[in-house]
């Protein structure tokens, strides 16, 4: 019995050492650098005026959420998420059905669709940005000769909108795709036996079924959208009030080299998105399937 | 509850493969009858022609007079059982009984009513708030069924309903099916893939191959008279003893020794016209221990001495494997046999016979035993086409 728990421990010991070095390295790559933000988020520290550097606690904090910028900017951000992750959803799950049950040319469809997800997303905001601009943009002359698109708030929104869902849309078919694998076969075969149509299998055994994988997806896509930078700084550089938060992050902390201000927008962003996490755990390991344990 | 008749019904797939042909089965209105044959015989793609789940390539399905071939399985009413169970994970058992009933539109209460019965019957009343992922293998497979007799369809379909249950629970809910189809009377069609469920359960069976329907019987037919080769192997276990034999001058020349054929075998082929190479067919049940017969029953059949290979003792019979010296027994028909049928009993060094002897009986390993055997319960085959040559018309 006391060589067994010798054994477990020589073990588990050796278990630690083994995951020694990866942990330091995530400690030097990703909590020192959150820690260091915190820290900086705590202080008036402009690179312009380095002298008057001093610890000021949550007055940071204050002035950015007393600020009007910040929350246009927040709003800007919630609306480009929800709605382009909803698009990307509706259209990711038509686009996995497709790959899905296609049956000739499997893997060149799927290659296909996947190619906007593979363009560096600067490239291809650019080649948005010709296509709407006023001048040269073949798409905006087709819908509004004349006019400036990306000079306008609501058209611009819809623009960055329009490239984020045609950049993801094939990632987020992908990981539906995967939960599409999940559902077997014959539980649709039942269910047609049962006297559901296709929307009814649909809605009633494929969805519930693919949850889990659906959650992830949402949760995966969510936490990007959230902190959507390069298609906007491409397409409008946040004019108009089309500036997510990390937009205006960018804006005081590399343009404006407020260490300070920055910091702390940076760890609101942080913030968010922790919360979009935990939000999304908590959703999903309450709805697992198969898990009975106590939820009634 | 209702006929379902299978009128030529064929299914070619776009590659041109045909996986079932010309199929003719008249199902009686209550009657309870079993597809079964080797994998890819086609009993499933016959099943799934039934419930619409595969279009009919040629033929008619009609289900009470009415031409069913165009209609969604939805329309068909019918219910499916599959061997996988197919519950809905997400829901509890109530939920995955009641919800062919709710697609229905039925109210409430009579949803609720409907499920207790069935949950009732199936002895499932405990589990109703349970989700299948907690359930053991039985009680899934009853809530499957439970699934299919709420909607009290015109048929059950099964497709290897207790192939995912252990032996012991296997043999325990074929009763219960069997019972449950006698209560509700409902027409059910039954695949399987294991001969003792298709000879326990079916009021008729339909033995398959290859697509093409071989047989069409009762339990007792199929045993007492199949009508080819592959049949008269598939039926029974263990298998059908095949050796090769020649007639001649009113008796068989086999690896046996010669066997005087009697009146009636003699008359069956002469009728079949019999050609003089021909494959001998007993069953290992047709066997016993010389020792333990009397001498007028002696006197009435043949008796032969070998040599014990091995002896397997079931308690209540033995099973005594013989090597014979001789041919084997050959056949094209054999080979596919024993190819679909994954057996292995195709030795070099002469054909083995098996026999099924009493418990009295004293052979033992190694030693020689007289083994006896009534020549009047012998079975001829065609080694050409492999069709029955003592079939009773």
């Amino acid at each position: 019995m006391k060589a067994i728990t010798e054994g477990k421990k020589a073990e588990r010991r050796l278990g630690l050492w083994l995951c020694a070095p990866a942990a330091l390295v995530m400690v030097a790559v990703t909590a020192y650098p959150i820690i260091y933000s915190v820290w900086l988020s705590l202080q008036r520290y402009d690179l312009r005026f380095p002298a008057e550097r001093e610890f000021v606690g949550l007055e940071n904090y204050v002035t950015v959420l007393t600020n009007s910028y910040w929350w246009s900017a927040f709003g800007v951000t919630t609306l480009i998420t929800v709605i382009s992750v909803v698009i990307e959803l509706v259209l990711g799950m038509a686009l996995a059905l497709v790959m899905h049950r296609t049956l000739v040319a499997r893997g060149l469809i799927r290659t296909v669709a996947l190619i906007p997800y593979g363009i560096v997303t600067v490239v291809a905001a650019f080649s948005w940005r010709y296509a709407w601009d006023d001048n040269t943009g073949y798409l905006a002359q087709l819908f509004a000769p004349d006019a400036a698109p990306l000079t306008q708030r609501a058209s611009a929104l819809g623009i960055i909108v329009l490239a984020e869902v045609w950049k993801t849309v094939p990632f987020m078919a992908l990981l539906l795709m995967a939960g599409l694998a999940l559902v077997p076969e014959d539980l649709l075969k039942a269910a047609s036996m049962d006297g559901a149509g296709p929307w009814q299998r649909f809605t009633k055994v494929m969805l519930p079924v693919m949850k889990p994988a659906i959650l992830v997806a949402l949760l995966f896509r969510t936490l990007d959208a959230f902190r959507i930078f390069d298609n906007i700084f491409v397409l409008t550089s946040g004019a108009q009030q089309t500036g997510s938060v990390s937009m205006q992050t960018y804006n005081n902390l590399i343009r404006g080299l407020n260490l300070g201000i920055g910091s702390t927008m940076s760890v609101l962003i942080f913030i968010a998105v922790a919360a979009i996490a935990f939000l999304f755990v908590k959703v999903f390991g309450a709805a697992a399937p198969g898990n009975d344990g106590g939820k009634r | 509850m209702a006929e379902i008749v299978l009128d030529k019904v064929t299914k070619r797939y776009p590659d041109g493969a045909l996986a079932v042909s010309d199929v003719d089965i008249t199902i009686a209105d209550g009657e309870f009858i079993i597809l079964v044959g080797p994998s890819g015989c086609g009993k499933s793609t016959t099943l799934n022609m039934i419930a619409g789940l595969e279009d009919i390539t040629d033929g008619e399905l009609r289900i009470d007079g009415q031409r069913v071939n165009e209609r969604a399985p939805k329309d068909r009413d019918i219910a499916m059982v599959f061997q996988s169970y197919a519950l809905y994970p997400h829901m509890s058992v109530r939920e995955n009984m009641a919800f062919p009933l709710r697609l229905a539109h039925v109210d409430k209460e009579t949803i609720n009513r409907k499920v207790e019965d069935a949950a009732r019957i199936l002895d499932l009343g405990q589990h109703l708030d349970r989700k299948p992922g907690n359930l053991s293998g039985g009680q899934r497979q009853r809530v499957a069924m439970g699934r299919a007799i709420v909607r009290d369809p015109k048929a059950f379909l099964m497709d290897e309903p207790l192939s995912n249950l252990d032996a012991k629970l296997r043999v325990q809910m074929r009763t219960s099916v069997a019972k449950l189809q006698r209560r509700l009377g409902t027409t059910t069609v039954y695949v399987t893939h294991d001969q003792t469920e298709a000879m326990t359960l079916g009021d008729r069976v339909v033995v398959m191959r290859g697509g093409l329907v071989q047989q069409i019987g009762s339990p007792q037919a199929l045993y007492d008279q199949p009508v080819n080769l592959f049949v008269a192997g598939f039926i029974g276990s263990p298998s059908m003893n095949f050796l090769p034999a020649t007639l001649a001058d009113g008796q068989l020349n086999t690896p046996l020794g010669a066997v005087p054929l009697t009146d009636r075998i003699r008359r069956l082929a002469e009728a079949a016209k019999a050609p003089r190479e021909v494959i001998v067919g007993l069953r290992p049940e047709h066997f016993e221990d010389a020792e333990l017969l009397d001498d007028t029953e002696r006197a009435r059949g043949v008796t032969f001495t070998a040599t014990v290979e091995v002896l397997e003792s079931m308690g209540s019979d033995k099973f005594a494997y013989f090597l014979v010296e001789g041919e084997t027994a050959t056949s094209a028909e054999l080979d596919t046999l024993a190819a679909e049928t994954g057996s292995t009993e195709m030795t070099d060094s002469g054909p083995q016979i098996v026999t099924r002897l009493s418990a009295a009986s004293a052979a033992h390993e190694g030693a020689e035993l007289d083994v006896w055997f009534d020549p009047d319960k012998l079975h001829l085959f065609d080694p050409g086409d492999g069709r029955t040559l003592t079939h009773v018309k």
